[in-house]
């Protein structure tokens, strides 16, 4: 028994390192080229649209004649999830492959850690889909140091108020709905989240009933869904993004009586309609963009050029991502220059209007410094339903196309 | 309510735990190997059916069936290309042949982890269940398909117990696994004893994963954890004990719902992971373990 376990444990570090020695590799050289490093999870749905967006941007410049006549060109590095390989590719990224801004990853503990590789390698870097609020507080507390960052998708604190505004309108006062129970994965960006949610619901009119928070790897949410039922709320207010697929279908599967509504960053993805089954129909998820959905005039092109090249629509961080690649290119123009310390400044006077909205960063003297700015006019995000198979838009009112539709196991106004 | 909703809970997933783990300790009892490469195969196969019910549209039933063949499959591949191989080698001494047996089918779930990975994404799938609908027993609404779970797993496992103890094929695998030299002078050639218990494994965790993929959801992040799970709870068991298995995969399997409905779902493995570690030390061989 012994001997088969040490085994186990030998052969285990023998295939971690198999798996260094086989990092991939990618030299890059041209005259003299913009180069963007995309470090993404590219086996992930949510993460496997960023370089394929970042891509798409790059050859739209690139076939328009790049900037001042340079060429973007795109380097993508695989991080497996991990912040590790996100690390090393990084490292590799800015003193081998000579980058010279880094778009990377949607998960936050990764965009933590990479940050103060940012300031170490003095290379600006953008986030298209984290969203914890500590990388933005970060560069607030020590600005010299981390002003390196910038956080191009909404703080967990911003997405709060997305997701309650939205509710006021949908839930309070279309639908009466007047408790829930907040239903959140363990992880560093919903810490954040929470406490908005807990903060905004009561005085939107939703009165919290129960707090559930649950490890990323849980797989059977039989339990949790019981007890949530067992509290009779009028509505789940869910924070998950590393679990999706598998809450959804067992919420079907269970029949569970009670919407679900909130950040749910796999149902942004068109792909998740097939991973469930359709059992997304009647999910409720907030979003920066989607499918035909027209933010700003940029938005519906991008996301049918995309479909077009690669299958499916993007996920949200696809449309973040698109979006980073066409204002660093607008930065490195008026800088007139890929320093390091120009692209920065350039960056902070961003005023680029995208396919999520119009992008600003918050100055030095905000909390979030280098956020991207949330409001009316700016960005506000949307709420999105899954209807026969499709993300359509159901907030705000300018863009939603629809009515809110639920299976027949929804129970409304328990 | 809450105890007949835990009791209910509890037998779906242990049945499917029993089911997954009877497969892994039938070719440890018979050949000695332990198949670090479970999970793998398990999650190969719930993809499959996924796959070709839901992107090819061969209907539920026939995805079933792919999924339970490539499981099949894979079995009989990770006999022949990776465990037969070591076995047979003159170049590894036959007292380090059980330690290249668990690293080989250790890499070789890796390799099968990593291809599922880059072709489906890492995301969960999950398989378009056979039976769909709710029933309330005592009170408890319960999907039909976690009931159909637990009954084809009872199933399956009782036809199990017949061909082992009823069939000649059967007869000759268990006399296998308590003697191979003794087979062997029989007359019986044992390679083909082994073909037989890896189909009859590849079968097993075929059908274990397709159920798992229709009831919880597996992704290639889940090939670790199942390995691991089957691992323990064959080890808790007592390894190569049938019986022991099955014991020990409904007193893992009621001790994690009962974590998960008592304490809280995110400590859900701990406990039966303790208890794990406490019969190591009381009782190394396992509740029914021969050794």
């Amino acid at each position: 028994m012994n001997k088969a376990l040490s085994g186990a444990l030998r052969s285990a570090f023998g295939a971690v390192a198999t798996g260094a020695l086989l990092a991939a590799s990618s030299p890059a050289f041209a005259a003299d080229p913009i180069r963007i490093g995309v470090i993404a999870e590219a086996q992930a749905i949510a993460g496997a649209s960023i370089p394929q967006a970042a891509q798409l941007a790059a050859d739209e410049i690139n076939a328009a004649g790049g900037v001042d006549g340079r060429k973007i060109e795109i380097i993508g590095y695989d991080n497996h999830s991990s912040s590790a390989d996100s690390v090393r590719a990084f490292q590799r990224a800015v003193n081998e492959d000579k980058v010279n801004a880094v778009i990377a990853s949607y998960i936050s503990e990764v965009v933590l850690a990479l940050e103060p590789w940012a300031s170490r390698l003095k290379t600006p870097f953008v986030t298209p889909g984290a969203a914890s609020n500590e990388i933005s507080k970060s560069v607030h507390a020590d600005y010299e140091k981390n002003k390196y960052t910038f956080h191009g998708y909404l703080t967990s604190a911003a997405l709060a108020l997305s997701v309650c505004d939205g509710a006021k309108d949908l839930l309070v006062d279309k639908m009466h709905m007047k408790t829930a129970v907040i239903m959140s994965e363990d992880a560093a960006w919903t810490k954040p989240l929470d406490v908005g949610y807990e903060e905004c619901l009561p005085k939107i009119g939703l009165k919290v009933l129960d707090h559930i928070r649950f490890s990323p790897d849980t797989t059977d949410f039989t339990p949790i869904f019981n007890k949530i039922e067992g509290s009779k709320p009028d509505v789940i207010i869910t924070g998950i993004s590393h679990v999706g697929v598998q809450p959804t279908v067992q919420w079907k599967n269970q029949q569970v009586p009670i919407p679900m509504f909130g950040i749910s960053s796999q149902a942004t993805n068109e792909t998740f309609g097939k991973d469930t089954n359709q059992a997304a129909e009647g999910v409720l998820y907030q979003g920066v963009s989607g499918p035909g959905v027209a933010v700003t005039p940029k938005s519906v092109p991008f996301a049918e050029n995309f479909k077009k090249k690669f299958g499916n629509y993007p996920s949200y961080a696809g449309y973040t991502a698109y979006d980073e690649v066409y204002y660093i290119a607008d930065a490195v123009k008026r800088a007139g220059s890929t320093d390091a310390d120009k692209l920065v400044d350039a960056l902070e006077k961003t005023d680029w209007e995208g396919t999520i909205g119009r992008v600003q960063f918050y100055g030095k003297d905000d909390p979030f410094t280098h956020s991207i700015k949330y409001g009316k006019g700016l960005i506000t995000g949307l709420m999105l339903q899954w209807q026969d198979g499709k993300q359509s838009a159901v907030w705000p009112k300018d863009v939603a196309k629809v009515d809110l539709k639920f299976p027949s196991f929804i129970k409304l106004g328990n | 309510m809450r105890a007949f909703q835990i009791l209910i809970d509890g037998f779906a997933i242990s049945a499917l735990y029993a089911l997954g783990a009877t497969g892994f300790t039938l070719i440890f009892g018979v050949s000695g190997v332990l198949n670090l490469s479970h999970g793998a195969i398990m999650v190969a196969a719930a993809v499959a059916a996924w796959a070709a019910a839901s992107v090819l549209g061969v209907g539920t039933y026939a995805g079933a069936l792919i999924g339970v063949g490539v499981a099949l499959l894979t079995a009989f591949l990770t006999y022949f290309a990776v465990v037969k191989p070591i076995q047979d080698s003159r170049r590894i001494p036959t007292e380090e042949k059980e330690i290249f047996v668990l690293t080989g089918t250790l890499l070789w779930g890796i390799m099968i982890q990593e291809l599922i990975a880059y072709f489906f994404t890492n995301n969960a799938k999950t398989v378009l269940p056979i039976v769909e609908g709710v029933v309330e027993i005592l009170g408890v609404r319960t999907p039909k398909n976690e009931i159909f779970t637990a009954i084809v797993c009872c199933l399956v496992i009782a036809l199990l117990w017949l061909l082992v103890n009823r069939t000649r094929t059967g007869k000759a695998v268990l006399a296998a696994s308590m003697n191979p030299r003794g087979v062997t002078l029989l007359g019986l050639e044992l390679t083909n004893i082994y073909i037989v218990v890896w189909g009859i494994y590849g079968i097993l965790a075929g059908i274990a994963g397709v159920l798992l993929g229709m009831f919880l959801g597996v992704s290639s992040y889940s090939v670790g954890p199942l390995t691991a799970s089957a691992f323990s709870i064959v080890v808790l068991g007592g390894l190569g004990s049938v019986s022991g298995s099955l014991i020990a995969a409904f007193v893992v399997g009621y001790l994690e719902t009962l974590t998960a409905y008592l304490v809280s779902p995110a400590y859900r493995t701990i406990p039966a992971l303790l208890l794990l570690v406490f019969v190591m030390y009381i009782r190394p061989q396992g509740l029914l373990g021969r050794r």
